[in-house]
């Protein structure tokens, strides 16, 4: 037994707001307070600390083939941030692509103790299983790419959505998956002929389909599956001028739930010169009307990163672009994939517009349980800087003073100067815990009621800037890092800001119900346009050995 | 008892067919279906009987060879693991681990075969596809040092040439093939169009290509040994098609230019895709070595050329690889995963390897493994042990155990080897 005592405690969903309590774990469970201490008991002194369920983190590219290119692809990105194997815990190298145990310890170095990858085609989960068994201590989940799936578009194409729906169900299962993502659906497919899409009813080549036809289908499949986790999608237009305006579009028409990722990156407007500038504020108010939709920002942090995405086409335009070294692959009958390194510097005129578009979501949107702060790591920047971007919300004098070394050309058509909003401790709480457990659908996770896992992160405010941030910008400034605990499935795992040990960690998956005899219906076209035998495609029990089923419905 | 094994994967080369119908009897396979000769000789003859390890020839209990072996290891000052790529990527994590423990460098067979593509792919990218994008869309195939025929006997059928895929349902008649080598290979008999390439010409070759496809014209009349006008052909077969793919080898990677070579066929590829859609894949040899680039990039973050002697990985190819180490006589104790270095190396590096001791972990006797000063007999991957394995494309295949299991796994042994050197 292990009690956290005196601590304030932050806890959303169970409306706790800053008051001290003490909080009971046994089994690796949030259990009853005995009343009384008894003597064989651990206790850890929260006094003036901050008490925390442990971070989650919705949308980050953490593991599987693409980001393990990403390893392979950028060997400068390593050189220079290493840990060593000490104390029975593994070496680890890499900055905005960390290996395996480098990542699950720094997660867990900054109090996060569940993370989803976020873009996993079907045919290499096993890949992704693999790594995920090398990353240790983080809760895991994994979204898979259905959103160019052939065998699928050739379903909704002919309108069998009862074939569809077992189908989704199906590739869930045999994937090991827990949510259907969707990236930039049809485009990518086009992309396979060197082409894209640029509006909701562009044409799908060959498929008699168009994006909003595809996306439609499946958050009604995701519904009738009652899937814990709605469609995760990343739309059309990612990165382009005008894509606030087919944002907008698909938010008033998803009938249905829907979460929307690294929004910043397709909540860009154009001004009458055709100019890029910010859409945060319209797209945050639209979010405001719209109940249904929930979204993760993808906030730009100022430095490195490695752009890697499902979306083909679009890694082709910044290689374009930026004149970068560029991977593209091309994954059969499933999805795309593309890696560009890149920078955001704060002196970029588009750099800076991205990073105010995604403060304005910050700001404006209203209700932070529609919320989720992430950099879409490393998309945007590596999520070892989430405190500095926590800062920013919390402290609006360190964030005016960020505005003050931007270029004031980026500010045109924003309104972020006159926002005065700081988040709350317990916003925050929202923001990284409680609202993304909420929207992924993990009753366990993200709070620290009775029977929900033992997961916390306890930080001492003075700790807050104790960790200089490797990201080295020298304007980075930290709030909520270097947690003094961070105890996961009822064990200590970090002392002091730094990892002591591992702990066993799950996978959750789904395995949602459907007409077994679809796998019928599809073997024949399955071994006519894949390549490996349909009896080998499902991911084995031998990968899903540390796995835990979500029920659906 | 006949017993049928459907669906196994042959792990002898990078096409990892997974269609193997395999007939046993009494725990011998006394019938083998659809593989190619290459496969066939893997599976038939396989004798998955328990043997004892060796050292230093003699046969000794599996404690004092693992005691001995570990022994060698703690003792070394600056051991090297190589191989990997025959074995599956549970062993190949492992050897990693092993690696970071002895403060050791370890480096696969890659960095004799296809390391400079790796270093090429960190210079420019690399724009590519599964194998199956190919069988479902290409319309021109190039093949460009390598000869598939005989290293990859089946990829033709199962993924290039032949197949009838989604896009391209006349099979091979719907496809363009192209051969560029030094030599009139069996593979570029069977090439709509073979160019021959003079030996070392590749990379003024690929520059040429590059050049024509941007639009610029050739002052000289031939470039690598091939008129001008015969790639200004090529080039335009290669803007024209739908999907284009080439397929290279050794015959890149290994002579003169290397990396470079790789370079400039990347650069070649991305430059086509301002045109059509383009994409390029390494003809990977061993039936896992790609999963030896995987493992070492998510454990390492580098592919392969790694050491461990500050406590986190390092890279340095040509510094760190295996035929530089050997060569300039730093390693001072081998352990050799699942390959044979005394048949394949360069002889100054055998010389080296035959003073050092060494610690071979190999499911046959092999060269090296006669050589070794222990020698572990394990199960072969994906016939008397399970794993994982990756396809040349990175499509991950689980590999099943259709015989029944005697001998320990190469990763059980490693783990038992790490063990060992906890002790010591
Ligand atoms: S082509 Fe390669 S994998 Fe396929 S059967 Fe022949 S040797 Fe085995």
């Amino acid at each position: 037994m292990l009690v956290i005592k005196g601590g304030q405690v932050y806890d959303p969903i169970n409306g706790i707001n800053g008051e001290t309590k003490d909080i009971w774990i046994e089994g690796g469970k949030i259990v009853e307070s005995l009343g009384h201490i008894p003597q064989d008991v651990t206790v850890i002194d929260a006094l003036g600390m901050i008490v925390m369920p442990g971070g989650i983190d919705i949308h980050a590219h953490i593991a599987g083939s693409k980001v393990n290119t990403g390893r392979k692809l950028c060997p400068e990105d390593h050189y220079e941030h290493f840990r060593m194997a000490k104390g029975g815990l593994r070496s680890g190298v890499g900055f905005t692509v960390p290996t395996t145990f480098l990542t699950g310890y720094k997660y867990a170095e900054m109090g996060y103790t569940t993370v989803v990858e976020a873009a996993s085609a079907p045919i290499v989960t096993r890949h992704t299983y693999e790594e995920l068994e090398d990353m240790p201590i983080l809760d895991k989940a994994i979204l898979i790419t259905l959103g160019n799936n052939e065998l699928l578009m050739d379903r909704i194409a002919m309108g069998e959505m009862d074939e569809a729906r077992d189908l989704v169900a199906w590739l869930l299962k045999s994937a090991g998956g827990y949510g259907v993502k969707v990236v930039n659906p049809g485009g990518v497919e086009n992309w396979k002929w060197g082409g894209n899409v640029t509006s909701w009813d562009d044409e799908v080549k060959y498929f008699n389909l168009s994006p909003r036809k595809i996306t439609k289908a499946l958050i009604k499949i995701a519904d009738e599956l009652g899937l814990p986790h709605p469609v995760h999608l990343h739309g059309i237009n990612l990165g382009l001028p005008g894509s606030d305006i087919t944002t907008a579009e698909i938010i008033k028409d998803a009938c249905g739930r829907l979460h929307l990722c690294h929004l910043q990156f397709l909540s860009y407007g154009k001004d009458k010169k055709g100019r890029m500038c910010s859409g945060g504020s319209y797209i945050a108010n639209l979010v405001n009307e719209h109940p249904n939709v929930t979204l993760d920002v993808g906030q730009i942090v100022f430095g490195n990163a490695t752009t890697m995405t499902s979306d083909g086409p679009l890694e082709y335009r910044i290689q374009k672009m930026t004149g970068h070294k560029w991977c593209n692959d091309d994954v059969e009958c499933e999805t795309g994939g593309g890696i560009v390194p890149l920078e955001y510097k704060i002196t970029s005129l588009s750099s800076a517009i991205q990073w105010i578009t995604g403060m304005e979501l910050f700001l404006l949107v209203k209700d932070p349980w529609s919320i989720a702060l992430t950099t879409d790591h490393p998309n945007a920047g590596p999520f070892f800087c989430y405190p500095q971007i926590i800062r920013l919300l919390m402290d609006r004098d360190y964030r005016n003073y960020f505005i003050s070394l931007l270029p004031p050309r980026a500010f045109r058509g924003s309104v972020l100067k006159d926002l005065d909003r700081e988040y709350s401790l317990y916003e925050i709480a929202i923001i990284t815990r409680a609202a993304q457990a909420k929207i992924l659908g993990l009753a366990n996770k993200g709070h620290l009621g009775i029977g929900a896992d033992a997961d916390v992160s306890i930080y001492a405010p003075e700790n807050f800037g104790k960790r200089q941030c490797i990201c080295r910008f020298k304007h980075c400034r930290r709030a909520l890092d270097f947690p003094s605990w961070v105890i996961k499935g009822g064990e200590v795992v970090v002392k002091d800001g730094v990892v002591l040990n591992e702990v066993p960690s799950v996978v959750f998956r789904v395995v949602p119900s459907h007409d077994e005899s679809i796998k019928d219906k599809i073997r024949e076209e399955f071994e006519k346009y894949y390549t490996i035998s349909f009896d080998n495609y499902p991911v084995q029990e031998d990968y899903l050995k540390n796995t835990k089923e979500v029920i659906c419905g | 008892m006949l017993t049928k094994a459907k669906d196994v994967v042959c792990t002898f080369c990078g096409c990892l067919c997974d269609d193997i119908i395999l007939t046993l009897d009494e725990n011998r396979i006394v019938r083998v279906e659809r593989a190619c000769a290459n496969g066939m000789g893997l599976f038939k003859n396989y004798n998955p009987d328990l043997l004892s390890p060796k050292i230093r020839g003699k046969e000794a209990s599996w404690e004092k060879a693992i005691k001995e072996a570990s022994e060698i290891l703690s003792s070394a000052k600056y051991p090297l693991i190589y191989g990997l790529s025959s074995t599956s990527s549970e062993a190949q994590r492992v050897s990693v681990k092993l690696a970071e423990a002895l403060g050791a460098s370890i480096d696969s067979t890659s960095s004799v075969c296809h390391g400079p593509t790796g270093l090429a792919m960190q210079f420019v990218g690399e724009p590519t596809c599964t194998l199956g994008e190919i069988k479902n869309r290409a319309d021109l195939l190039i093949f460009w040092g390598c000869n598939p025929i005989v290293s990859h006997s089946r990829h033709f059928a199962r993924y290039s040439v032949m197949p009838k895929g989604r896009f391209v349902q006349d099979g091979r008649k719907g496809r363009k093939m192209v051969v560029i080598d030094v030599r009139l290979t069996q593979t570029a008999r069977v090439a709509d169009v073979f160019l021959q390439v003079k030996p070392g010409g590749d990379f003024e070759l690929l520059v040429a290509l590059k050049a024509l496809v941007k639009g610029k014209s050739l002052d000289a009349v031939e470039a690598g040994g091939i008129s001008t006008k015969v790639l200004q052909e090529l080039v335009t077969d290669m803007k024209a098609c739908r999907y284009g793919m080439i397929f290279f080898g050794m015959g890149l990677t290994m002579t003169k230019g290397r990396d470079l070579n790789v370079r400039e066929l990347f650069s070649l590829v991305k430059e086509l895709n301002d045109h059509t859609k383009f994409s390029a894949l390494p003809m990977r040899g061993h039936g896992n070595v790609t999963g030896a680039d995987q493992v070492m990039s998510w454990l390492c973050g580098y592919p392969f050329a790694v050491n461990f002697s500050k406590g986190y990985p390092r890279y340095g190819p040509g510094e760190f690889s295996v035929v530089d180490l050997l060569c300039n006589k730093e390693t001072d104790a081998l352990l050799v995963l699942a390959s044979d270095p005394v048949a394949h190396l360069p002889s100054k590096a055998v010389d080296h390897i035959m003073e050092i001791p060494t610690i071979v972990i190999d499911p046959a006797e092999s060269l090296s493994a006669k050589k070794a000063t222990v020698y572990f007999p394990t199960a072969m991957y994906g016939v008397d042990c399970e794993g994982t394995a990756y396809r040349m494309d990175g499509v991950p295949l689980r590999l099943k155990a259709p015989m029944k299991g005697n001998r320990p796994s190469d990763e059980e042994v490693l783990e038992a080897i790490l063990e060992g050197v906890r002790r010591c």
